[in-house]
């Protein structure tokens, strides 16, 4: 078992290392940074100076040693932009990307479940027909389009909801967080909705074709035979067993709300880490995109590892499978 | 004692509310790009210096024209050939009630060329000047040579105060501790990439802005920002995309304010080398530089017909240039004219020059700095081909553009025809004449931007002379005959210049300005 582990955390950061020496190279192939940032005014001397202060004067290889050096340290490098460790830029508009993603998982969850669950039981009604054109749209609908039609419609046309930006925040448990304000909440509806059609559609789904599979088995059948009420089987026993799918790819989903966020982020004016990442990039402010690229490295590496590791302690075979190997 | 004081502030709080009501004038305003900090001094950049003119003040200040008014300074004059006296003005108090003197303003001078970290410094104004504190409120900035455009300079340095700014590292200022001016707005608080709220300097020493309260957001989205707008959620929006200014402009709730920038775009033409790398004989050969021959530069020129750029590619929201900067500028000259748009014309000089057949040409362009630059670029490239100058036409992102046009893989400009723009930052001519105009000259600081290599000796020798010229007059006709020379040669092709758009609610009016910064202080109510 400790061997399995060992072996594991090796190759996780063996793919650490890899990546960072891609994703370092490759950010430094495009453009040159400096001519994004120093003013047009700006002679021959002056570029220079600018050039040597960002470290761009040295060798591409000593540069990449410095960031590793720091990494190890815990240093991503400062941003070329704000002059801030990027580490740092990054986790301060986490929180807005994180609850822009919690917030359109719920929304997936709270109105994609029961419509999936309506058009599973009555597939040949027309609503149902509705529902399922509906998330058809959902899915192939682009999010940019979409996005610039809800601010027309909810913040221009009928004037319910503010159009972009981020509201009010309150504090909770030492982060700022805008979902305990009703002004942040009045913010966070358009940009987490536009976000989780999406999910939405997919939620609606999974559950109709759970709900449909479900229908005609057996245990269905001998509840019904036992009397119990629809409502029981449908709410007890049906969503019980078709929940195990729809809760393992919600669960995946949330990986994708984060990472997915940039469009929305952009549209909605949306503070949060994917909009520091395009900017980052548009801008070539290479610190910040090789940090938000390494912590996500970081982050999928990290799951798999506890995935991997709960897998061969549920399953021994995986375990077996891999000392054969 | 504070008790009292205290008493007394409210009692006087009291009777002014009784006396007139105090009413809370809310300004929100979105804007087309994010400051990246609150110091001043940190980022040489258009977006920050807008944002610091509303907390900090300069000793010079420009006009919505860019013309030099007084500012934290009453008066300025050359002394002698190597100093200039500024006068200071006073009575001014910072936001913490600190008074400005001359310390200031050394220390501000000191400390803008040299923050930590900082991406794009204030060096490049800053140089070859020495300040010297004569008392209390006169200042000397000394320099080696004669240097007439000390005004300019000076007006582009915010001051900072002695005792709360010029130690203050760039997140004290972030953080509001250090951002204390003498501008019309006090810092209240700044959220990256949210928000930044400013509240009204009621002892400003100049005009009082209307605003009691300033909210400047940044929303890059064009469609966003102007949705943002029509929906009320901001009283007044920068960078209006061309395409909906028709549409904005027949809404009965909203008023444009348009004003031509300082920004010419023009064409800039590979001068410099005998094999051009995207010049190409007919069908591909090896072709010796057709753009080294003043007739071709000047063929293309007359090629390009600048009213269908304006008319139809920039929905009439642009000016077409003859020269560097628009008329009314400093160092203009009244001789020039746009070049008139001359197909055949432009064909017998192609074949005068030995080109009758034309040959084949690519023009590069960014698709993300200028408005509309993509398509202009595609315009021009149709009218070319149209007198036999076989030209494709590719575009990209300016992250890459400005590194390959500017040093390319060898350290040279990597492309042959180029679509550029440039904004006179200082609001004369000698600023494009210096770094697209004057021979490449890595020493001097000379033609930094000169990305097409142009080089003629007499006209730098007019450029040099008129930046040794203190008296105005005189350098205003050297500045008018070097850009005269340089365009008799077509040194670069201007084609139009900018005009940039501002939308409000209406009632709101925007005093357009030419540096194309958005400055609270100019939404007026009508």
């Amino acid at each position: 078992m400790s061997v399995f582990i060992i072996r594991r955390l090796l190759q996780a950061a063996l793919i650490v290392f890899i990546m960072s020496l891609i994703v370092f190279f490759g950010v430094n192939v495009i453009g040159d940074p400096v001519y994004m940032l120093v003013s047009p005014d700006a002679d021959q001397a002056d570029i220079e100076k600018a050039i040597e202060r960002l470290g761009l004067n040295l060798p591409i290889y000593e540069q990449y040693f410095k960031f590793l050096n720091g990494a190890w340290q815990g240093d991503l490098g400062d941003s070329f932009v704000f002059g801030e460790p990027a580490l740092k830029l990054i986790l301060h508009h986490m929180p807005a990307t994180f609850e822009l993603a919690f917030t359109a998982l719920a929304m997936a969850i709270v109105i994609g479940i029961p419509l999936g669950l309506y058009s599973g039981l009555y597939p040949e009604q027309k609503i149902s027909k509705g529902i399922m054109a509906g998330s058809i749209l959902g899915f192939s609908l682009p999010t940019f389009w979409v996005g610039l039609m809800l601010i027309m419609l909810f913040a221009v046309m009928l004037g319910w909801l503010p159009s972009t930006g981020r509201g009010d925040t309150a504090k909770l448990f030492g982060l700022q967080t805008s979902l305990f304000t009703l002004d942040g909440l009045s913010h966070v509806i358009l940009p987490a909705l536009n976000l989780a059609l999406l999910k939405i559609s997919l939620a609606i789904r999974l559950t109709r074709s759970g709900v449909r599979e479900a229908m005609g088995q057996d245990y269905v059948k001998f509840a019904r035979a036992k009397g119990l009420n629809t409502s029981r089987i449908i709410l007890v026993h049906v969503m019980k067993n078709i929940m195990i799918p729809v809760v393992t790819v919600m669960g995946l989903e949330f990986g994708s709300l984060v990472a997915f966020s940039v469009v929305t982020e952009s549209i909605f004016a949306w503070p949060g880490m994917g909009k520091l990442l395009i900017d980052a990039i548009l801008q070539l402010d290479r610190p910040i995109v090789v940090a938000y690229l390494m912590i996500i490295v970081l982050f999928f590496v990290v799951i798999n590892l506890i995935v991997d590791i709960i897998y061969s302690i549920l399953d021994p075979r995986v375990r077996l499978q891999d000392q054969g190997a | 004692m504070t008790m009292k004081k205290a008493l007394f502030g409210v009692a006087a709080i009291a009777a002014f509310a009784a006396a007139a009501p105090v009413q809370a004038e809310k300004l929100i305003i979105g804007l087309a790009s994010e400051p990246t900090a609150i110091d001043p001094h940190y980022h040489n950049l258009g977006p920050n210096n807008a944002l610091s003119r509303h907390i900090f003040d300069r000793l010079i200040n420009q006009d919505e024209k860019q013309r030099l008014k007084p500012g934290l300074a009453t008066s300025w004059k050359p002394i002698d050939d190597l100093t200039w006296e500024f006068k200071l003005r006073p009575g001014v108090k910072y936001h913490d009630g600190s008074e400005f003197n001359a310390d200031d303003v050394v220390c501000s001078f000191k400390r803008a060329p040299d923050v930590p970290n900082s991406p794009s410094s204030f060096a490049t104004y800053t140089k070859g000047k020495t300040v010297v504190k004569v008392d209390n409120l006169t200042v000397h900035f000394k320099t080696a040579q004669p240097y007439p455009l000390m005004g300019n300079d000076v007006s582009t340095v915010p001051i900072v105060s002695d005792s709360a700014g010029c130690n203050a590292a760039t997140e004290d200022y972030n953080s509001g501790k250090a951002a204390i001016g003498t501008g019309p707005f006090k810092f209240v608080s700044y959220k990256p990439g949210e928000s930044i709220v400013l509240s009204r300097n009621d002892n400003y020493w100049g005009d009082k802005p209307v605003w009691t309260e300033l909210h400047l957001r940044s929303i890059k989205s064009g469609p966003s920002r102007v949705a943002a707008l029509l929906a009320g959620d901001v009283d007044m929006i920068a960078g209006v995309p061309t395409t909906d200014i028709e549409t904005l402009k027949s809404n009965k709730k909203l008023q444009l304010s348009q004003g031509v920038s300082n920004r010419v775009i023009y064409l800039h033409l590979d001068q410099f080398r005998e094999n051009s790398p995207f010049v190409k004989a007919n069908g591909g050969g090896e072709i010796k530089n057709p753009l080294l021959d003043v007739r071709v530069r000047k063929a293309i020129s007359m090629a390009i017909n600048r009213d269908a750029i304006v008319d139809r590619v920039m929905e009439g929201v642009a000016i077409k240039a003859g020269q560097l900067l628009p008329e009314g500028f400093f160092g203009v000259s009244s001789k020039l004219e746009p070049v008139a748009y001359d197909p055949k014309g432009a064909k017998g000089l192609l074949a005068a020059a030995g080109y009758p057949d034309g040959f084949e040409m690519t023009i590069h362009s960014p698709n993300d700095r200028y408005i509309n630059d993509a398509k202009i670029a595609e315009a021009i490239g149709q009218m070319l081909t149209r007198i036999g100058i076989k030209t494709a036409v590719e575009t990209m992102p300016r992250s890459v553009y400005f590194s390959r046009a500017s040093k390319g893989a060898k350290g040279l400009p990597e492309f042959s025809f180029i679509l550029v723009g440039w904004g006179a930052g200082s609001g004369e001519a000698s600023s494009p004449l210096k770094s697209l105009i004057h021979t490449y000259d890595k020493s001097k600081g000379f033609g930094s931007s000169n990305r097409g290599r142009y080089s003629d000796p007499a006209v730098d020798a007019v450029i040099e002379e008129a930046l040794r010229t203190v008296d105005d007059a005189k350098r205003q006709d050297l500045l008018a005959k070097a850009t005269e020379m340089a365009i008799e040669n077509v040194a670069i092709i201007p084609t139009h210049f900018q005009v940039n758009t501002w939308a409000a609610k209406k009632g709101l009016k925007y005093i357009a300005r030419t540096d194309e910064y958005t400055l609270a202080i100019g939404v007026l109510k009508e």
